[in-house]
């Protein structure tokens, strides 16, 4: 875990929302995504209401909060899935909204997502599913490509899986192979939905000790969607708490523990 | 009796009550479903628009392509055939005995052959395809669309309109064509059995007949109306998929509206095309 120091963001505070804390950590490498007065609505429910986030390479914030608090169409504004009503979303200092579609499939490469129920192409075997993204986005002759799908199913623990059909696998083996696809193309940044929903403790523990080792090794940017307080725990540096489409706090583990903030304590107290 | 009559005079006028409700109610429940309407046309549209922009766009994804041949040609072939076959049987048994009443029973494989030609291989094809391929487009692209495959393939830079839509769409195309060949053999061949178990005629000669009055125009022409039917198979099946919401319900519900979609527009545009076909190529 990288250390962290507190700061108050004082542009949350000046539009009156919730006292927030933000911290920064001590690497000084420029932020990968930075999300500035982020608005989301669909029809007249309000999912995002002016969300701040800045994260930096090699870093790793969770994003918790309740069921229905926009976690998951956050993710899906940062890769550009869907459009924001306003506001702006910078990876790698590009302005998501406004790339064209070419552009902003080239910005994609440089980004895994791992979605909530893996999403596996169904119709693919585990090794076609990881081979989608190099098939398409690299040079690599089919030898050279059959040996990265072997080095990535290797990385996950599923070397021995390669010619399985998705739905032949347990729904632990498919967050790897979801996870070992998002990592193909070797991204920048990675965007993690959910990653141990569904699992048991045992598959949950494995799968966050996997992704801390993927971090480890790649050296990512990563944003990790969670309700799963262990799991936040155990990989993320910055936890941020979504409320009412808002960032309520943003802080490590410990601030949002030694948090006095009613909400704060209630969900630490009920998650644990 | 006036509806004045009822009313006092100083609403008359200016100062008249608004519409009654049921008149409103009314108009709402005509315009609701024809808003309804012009909306699903105004999304067909931009869905085409986006198809067609992705699709003069690199990589060309040739091999999946290939496989949605073998997906909607091949494995349609045997239903397509047999319904040629089917038809063509029937048709023979059926013009026969009418065409032996007015002692005109020369006339058999000629009309036998301008009919599948001219009307039933093409029609048959085009609903058959409607039926499996369009509830399989539909019920896979809508299953994508609720397991987030759709939005896997898009977040990896990979554009779904060309990936999954273009390459479904170009082969209900040009397999269409091909199938209502099948169709069509299989209808003249089952004709020619049909009528052979009555009275012995060789193949040769029953084939020799039918083309009598028929030239490689009077082939080409509904054949290659099917190029639309495949079109609009592939389009609607495409769409239904692609706007998916819902879950499993929202996939039945994607295909059942495929296979009546694509089968109602292709009904309506045989009968647009024959008018086209008969002030151009007749």
């Amino acid at each position: 875990m990288m250390p962290v120091e507190q700061q108050v963001l004082p542009d949350v505070e000046e539009r009156g929302a919730t006292p927030t804390i933000r911290t920064s950590d001590e690497k000084s490498v420029g932020p990968a995504v930075v999300v500035r007065g982020l608005h989301k609505s669909f029809g007249k429910q309000i999912v995002l209401d002016g969300i701040n986030l800045t994260v930096k390479s090699g870093e790793t914030l969770a994003v918790l909060g309740r069921s229905g608090t926009g976690k998951s169409v956050l993710l899906k504004l940062i890769i550009g899935l869907q459009a924001p009503d306003s506001g702006s979303i910078l990876v790698h200092d590009k302005e998501i909204a406004r790339l064209d579609l070419e552009a902003l499939n080239a910005l994609r490469k440089k980004m895994g997502f791992l979605f909530q129920h893996s999403a596996l192409y169904d119709s693919l075997s585990v090794e076609q599913n990881i081979a989608f993204p190099l098939k398409r986005h690299t040079k690599m002759t089919a030898s050279e490509r059959g040996d990265r799908v072997k080095q990535l199913l290797s990385s996950v623990g599923m070397e021995s899986d390669l010619k399985k059909m998705p739905s032949d696998i347990s729904g632990g083996m498919q967050k790897r192979v979801g996870l070992a696809r998002a990592l193909a193309l070797d991204p920048g940044i990675l965007l993690l939905d959910e990653p141990t929903a569904g699992l048991d403790p045992i598959t949950s523990g494995e799968i966050n000790e996997l992704v801390l080792k993927l971090q480890e090794e790649h050296d990512m940017a990563s944003i990790v969607v969670t309700h799963d307080l262990q799991s936040a725990k155990t990989i993320a540096d910055r936890i941020a708490l979504l409320h009412e489409g808002r960032v309520l706090i943003e802080g490590s583990f410990q601030d949002l523990e030694k948090s006095d903030n009613e909400f704060v304590s209630e969900f630490m107290k009920r998650d644990s | 009796m006036s509806h004045n009559a009822s009313i006092p005079h100083r609403l008359i006028g200016q100062d008249a009550p608004p519409a009654p409700s049921l008149v409103r109610a009314t108009f709402a429940t005509l315009w609701s479903p024809l808003n309804g309407f012009l909306e699903w046309f105004g999304e067909l549209g931009l869905f085409a628009w986006q198809v067609l922009r992705a699709a003069v766009r690199r990589p060309f994804e040739g091999q999946e392509l290939f496989r949605q041949f073998d997906e909607i040609g091949s494995k349609s072939l045997p239903l397509v055939a047999l319904a040629g076959a089917a038809i063509g049987f029937v048709l023979a048994l059926e013009s026969r005995s009418s065409l032996v009443h007015f002692g005109a029973q020369s006339m058999l494989p000629a009309a036998l052959v301008y009919s599948i030609i001219h009307e039933t291989g093409p029609i048959v094809t085009g609903l058959v395809v409607s039926g499996r391929v369009g509830a399989g487009i539909g019920a896979e692209l809508g299953s994508m669309k609720v397991t987030e495959q759709i939005d896997a393939i898009e977040a990896s830079g990979v554009n779904p309109y060309k990936f999954l839509a273009f390459t479904r769409i170009l082969a209900c195309i040009l397999v269409l064509p091909l199938l209502t060949v099948a169709a069509d053999f299989c209808g003249v061949l089952f004709g020619w059995l049909a009528e052979t178990l009555a009275e012995p005629v060789s193949f040769h000669r029953f084939i020799s007949q039918g083309f009598a009055g028929s030239s490689f125009r009077d082939f080409l022409a509904p054949t290659f109306r099917t190029v639309v039917f495949g079109l609009i198979i592939g389009m609607i099946g495409c769409f239904q998929g692609m706007r998916t919401k819902g879950g499993t319900a929202g996939v039945g519900l994607s295909a059942t509206s495929s296979v009546v979609l694509s089968s109602l527009f292709v009904i309506l545009a045989d009968v647009i095309l024959v008018k086209i076909i008969l002030v151009f190529f007749s």
